[in-house]
């Protein structure tokens, strides 16, 4: 029986013959923490009598979620991975590098055909170049610094086939809402998903990051694409080690395949409180918004700053909004600051903050009032989840984030184009 | 192992932003993140929470973040275990390594309602609802993840295990 690209990554790294439902003890090419899970990862690291990584080239931490430290507490939490960092002699991304899912690929850790974890539910970004690729807790990240090894559950698959161009205005952010939407928060929890057809292909590799960063959202383990001449382009300047990429067997075994015309889907926005509330802008626009926030794994890259300068460029925002950016990385702040994208940003009224996590979690830089409205391009609107439960979170793509910006209210982005 | 207590109900998709919130994870330590447990869904959660208490609720339950913070804090507000429809999949991984008692019932987490007094018997998966009289079977953990759970999480059973081979 044909494998899918789960069961083959699997089955290589486990030297098994592995199909879905096995159990598997696995050796994983890359671990990676941020600074939210590394602390208790070091701890039971140490309480595991553990005294090296097993492999100081696989390891990296990354200090993102809270940088710089806005906290006592979180500076001490930062000073415990710095010194683990140091002591074991791996890599750290400290503040300003940038957030540990753009990092992790742009920097060259991971190739197409690996085995990754890491300390972040969000893990399942690297996907979109055919990594396999899931978040761990942090008993997990630490048996898996120590031993190089884990166990996993082969999982099932779900193989979406998207055919068709977006239409303009409409980007893969409206995409991964829209299947969200329609298979729930929970739909392919314990599953892999795959990600085929003509509108992957059309798409660049930052616009497919952003529908494999959200398969969590749907309960998925992993979010998988084939990787194209794009993906082995794209790797090519990041990655100079050799590496396989993994396509699915023909006749490999679907849990269940789920077609879409991606050609008819419009701007999608998710409601407060959770993901899979979606609705099509056209059922929002006009809800008034306070605070406007371009950034995070799912939509800080080059491309979401280009499509918004784009709209903003030679103009003010509404001068209720508060409008926040936040690069995913520092090659992107200084990418898009060559291509004049952040002067355009920034003369139009945003507030630009470090290269990192920005206000996406709730720890900083941007935590809104009570009774406020926010549209954001991250993947999670949950209750509290900016730093104030009493605050509602709108997500959309950037185009949609801009337009709204512009106007102070939830605005259809195709008026802007 | 046999827990009884009350119950503290919730709804369907309990995230762990809503568990522990993020601006709290300031700190490791168990006690005082558990001064903010479920603080965004139920303030006074803290408050009415008493030791071997069980928390129930609906379907995906635990779903978001990786944090192992969340099945710690849930824990150490004193929690004996957790019924729910189902658990995501990253915090279901997460408790059994830190050793907090799951259960998966639909029919329980549909029917018991808060403040009920309810009796778990993890070994055989039966819930008993002492309020009503009423009795729920769940599939009871393999043997392999009660002696995690009994060892108190996946470091305490490794380290028993070392131990015991000297």
């Amino acid at each position: 029986m044909g494998k899918t690209i789960a069961e083959k990554i699997l089955s290589k790294h486990s030297n098994n013959d592995a199909h879905a439902g096995d159990l598997v003890v696995a050796d994983l090419d890359f671990v990676m923490g941020q600074d939210g899970t590394s602390p208790l990862a070091i701890r039971a690291f140490e309480e595991m009598g553990a005294t090296e990584v097993f492999n100081k080239e696989k390891v990296v931490m990354v200090i993102d979620h809270s940088a710089p430290s806005p906290l006592e507490g979180v500076s001490a939490l930062h000073h415990l991975m710095r010194e683990f960092a140091k002591d074991k002699g791996i890599k750290l991304y400290d503040i300003g590098c940038g957030v540990c899912h753009q990092l992790v690929p742009e920097q060259g850790h991971v190739a197409p055909g690996n085995l990754v974890v890491g300390a972040d539910s969000h893990t399942c970004s690297y996907g979109a170049i055919n990594v396999f690729s899931t978040g761990a807790g942090s008993t997990d990240i630490a048996a898996a610094m120590a031993s190089g090894k884990l166990w996993f559950k082969v999982p099932e698959t779900i193989k979406y086939i998207l055919n068709n161009k977006l239409a303009k205005g409409v980007y893969s952010k409206d995409l991964i809402l829209y299947l969200i939407g329609k298979i729930t928060a929970d739909g392919a929890t314990y599953k892999a998903v795959e990600f085929t057809g003509e509108t992957i292909g059309n798409l660049s590799i930052d616009a497919r990051f952003t529908i494999s960063n959200m398969a969590i959202e749907m309960g998925a383990k992993a979010g998988l694409m084939e990787a194209d001449d794009k993906t082995i382009e794209w790797v090519k300047k990041r990655n100079k080690t050799a590496f396989e990429p993994v396509s699915p067997d023909s006749d490999a075994n679907y849990l269940e395949v789920i077609e879409c015309d991606c050609s008819k889907i419009e701007p999608q926005i998710a409601k407060p409180h959770t993901v899979d509330n979606v609705s099509p802008i056209s059922e929002l626009e006009g809800t008034p918004i306070h605070q406007a926030f371009i950034g995070t794994c799912t939509n800080g890259r080059l491309e979401d700053f280009k499509i918004a300068s784009q709209i903003l460029a030679g103009k003010k925002i509404n001068s209720d909004v508060r409008f926040i950016i936040a690069p995913a990385s520092k090659d992107i702040l200084l990418e898009a600051t060559n291509m004049g994208y952040m002067q355009k940003l920034i003369e139009a009224g945003a507030a630009l903050v470090t290269a990192g996590c920005g206000p996406c979690v709730g720890t900083h830089n941007g935590v809104p009032s009570d009774g406020e409205n926010v549209i954001s391009t991250a993947n999670r609107n949950f209750k509290g989840r900016m730093g104030n439960s009493n605050a509602s979170i709108y997500l959309g793509s950037p185009a949609t984030v801009a337009a709204s910006a512009l106007t102070g209210k939830i605005t259809d982005p195709r008026n802007y184009l | 192992m046999i827990f009884k207590g009350k119950v503290h109900k919730y709804g369907d998709n309990i995230n762990t932003d809503e568990i522990i919130p993020a601006r709290y994870l300031n700190t490791i330590d168990a006690a005082e993140l558990a001064s903010h447990c479920m603080e965004d869904v139920d303030a006074d959660f803290v408050k009415k929470v008493s030791k071997d208490d069980v928390m129930v609720a609906g379907e995906n339950f635990g779903c978001g973040s990786s944090r192992e913070h969340a099945p710690v804090c849930i824990k150490a507000a004193g929690v004996s275990c957790v019924i729910a429809s189902t658990f995501a999949r990253i915090f279901y991984r997460n408790a059994i390594n830190i050793g907090l008692p799951l259960l998966e019932s639909r029919e329980a987490a549909q029917n018991i309602s808060d403040g009920d007094e309810v009796e778990v018997d993890l070994a055989k998966g039966v819930i008993k609802n002492l309020t009503t009289g009423t009795e729920y079977q769940s599939t009871p953990f393999s043997s392999f993840v009660e002696q995690i759970i009994s060892a108190g999480g996946l470091m305490n059973y490794v380290k028993q295990r070392l131990e015991a081979r000297g």
